[in-house]
Order: structure tokens, then sequence, then C-alpha cells
């Protein structure tokens, strides 16, 4: 049987600026993938949050570094690859705080990540230290 | 960039309306916060936000509301919430922001929903 993928890959300048852009070119992918729109919006969320984690938190909002986001998409599923070469973390020592606890302590941050995890079906890092971080999440086709 | 954003706040005695209109990311939630801490500066602690033009908002927008709304909650104020699209509520329902958040069809229920007490410590 033959196998279906078709690729898509975005390259912008690390600013925040650029997030609308991102958020467009993700939802024409997902749009093309078949998914409902509020399917879109979820997907359009995540990735979102995702390279806004990159500018601001791996590359401190150096414009002069790109951010590239590929999606692909095949039989099974629509996955989204975001790579940095910036400030790598570890995912496993990210606080998850409650929303209460974090509303306690005025804090503005720190649901980025529960959002991802929440809103895609797979959502995995792969950190190497001073040499990539690398973020793949996926979101299955039939779940409509 | 097609990210138009603009904010538009109108105070009363008793009130201070936020309408937000576009799209609020990592990129312009700064400015929905400068507009939240300027009502506050001036000594108004009973807001609304209008959402009823807001196309999208991601954590970023999301934490403003979490950033102050202890702070005018201690001074007997409250950060109401109106007007969002089935679409936009979508981030806020998953984090759990409706038992922590009055959430109002439209300005008018919000101001009325000043008028009934809430005690939030119970909430948290």
């Amino acid at each position: 049987m033959e196998t279906f993928e078709r690729k898509f890959a975005l390259q912008v300048p690390s600013s925040t600026e650029n997030l609308a852009l991102i958020r467009e070119f993700v939802a024409s992918a997902a749009k093309q993938a078949g998914f409902a729109e509020k399917e879109i919006g979820k997907i359009e969320l995540a990735v979102d949050e995702a390279c806004a984690n990159v500018i601001e938190h791996a590359y401190g909002n150096d414009a002069n570094k790109e951010v590239i986001v590929r999606a692909k998409l095949d039989e099974r599923e629509f996955s989204i690859d975001i790579e940095d070469t910036g400030i790598g973390f570890n995912p496993a020592t990210v606080d998850q705080e409650e929303l209460e606890q974090l509303i306690n302590k005025r804090k503005t941050g720190g649901l980025g990540m529960r959002l991802m995890k929440t809103l895609m079906d797979e959502v995995r890092y792969d950190i190497e230290p001073g040499k990539k971080n690398a973020l793949h999440m996926s979101k299955r086709l039939n779940k409509g | 960039m097609p990210n138009p954003f603009s904010i538009l706040t109108e105070t009363e005695d008793d009130f201070a309306v936020i309408k937000l209109d576009g799209a609020v990311d990592a990129h312009t939630a700064p400015q929905f916060e400068e507009a939240v801490q300027n009502v506050i500066d001036e000594g108004q602690n009973n807001i609304i936000v209008d959402c009823e033009k807001l196309t999208y908002i991601s954590s970023a927008g999301l934490g403003v509301f979490m950033g102050f709304v202890e702070e005018v909650r201690d001074a007997d104020g409250d950060i109401k919430i109106c007007g969002l699209s089935e679409k936009v509520k979508q981030p806020f329902e998953i984090l759990g922001f409706e038992s922590l958040f009055h959430f109002c069809p439209d300005v008018e229920s919000a101001k009325d929903k000043f008028s009934e007490p809430t005690n939030w410590e119970e909430a948290y």
C-alpha cells in the first residue's frame, strides 16, 4: 500500500511578534489534515505555547535566533516538531502547580506545559544539554 | 504581522471595563498587563474584562488574570470575565478558571455580579 505523507515547515525570527504567523501556519496545516475547527484551535494553542517558551526561555527574546516549526501529516497522525539550540531545561523538574497555588503566589506563568499536554495526544521532549532541545507533539487523526 | 490587537479601558465610578479586541498571546499580553495595572494604580479594584471581541488567548494572557486577581480581592475588588466565545473559553476551562473566577455573559451581568458577596477564600 502506498504511504501518504505531507510535510510543512516554517522558519521565523525568534520574536513573539511572529507567534501570530506561527499560529496561522499551524492552523492551515491542521486544516489540511482534516481536523475540525475545535481541534485546530487546540493544536494552534499548543504550538503557540511551545514556541513562546522557545522564544522567551530558550532564546531569551533574541530575535537573531530562529524558530523552526515542522509539521508532518501521514495516515495516522498530525505531528509537530520544534527544535532549538538555546538554553535547555529538564521537563521533569518543571513545577506543575495547581491554578489555586499559582494565583496565591501571584504567579503569571506555569501553565503552558500543562496546556500542551492536555491539548495534544503526545508531548515529548528530547533535551541534549548544550546541543539542542527538541519537542515532538502529535495528535491522532481518527480523534476528529 | 497579522496580529491586530487593541485595548479600550472605560472607567466608571464603581467599575473599570477593559475591552480586549484581537488576540492575546505572549506578544500582546504585556499590553493587557499594563492596562490592568493602570486601572489598579488609579484605585479601581472592581475590574471587568470584556472578551466579546477577543479572538484568541494563550497562557500568557491567562497569566495576567492570575497575577492580579489576589491583589484586587485583597482590596475587596474582583476581576470578572465576560463575553467569552466558546472557542476562546477553551483554555480557561482546561485550566480550571471557572472555579476561581466569575464568567458572565456580558458587561451588565458582570456589573450585577459585584453586588453578590463571594468568599473566594473558600474556593482556594
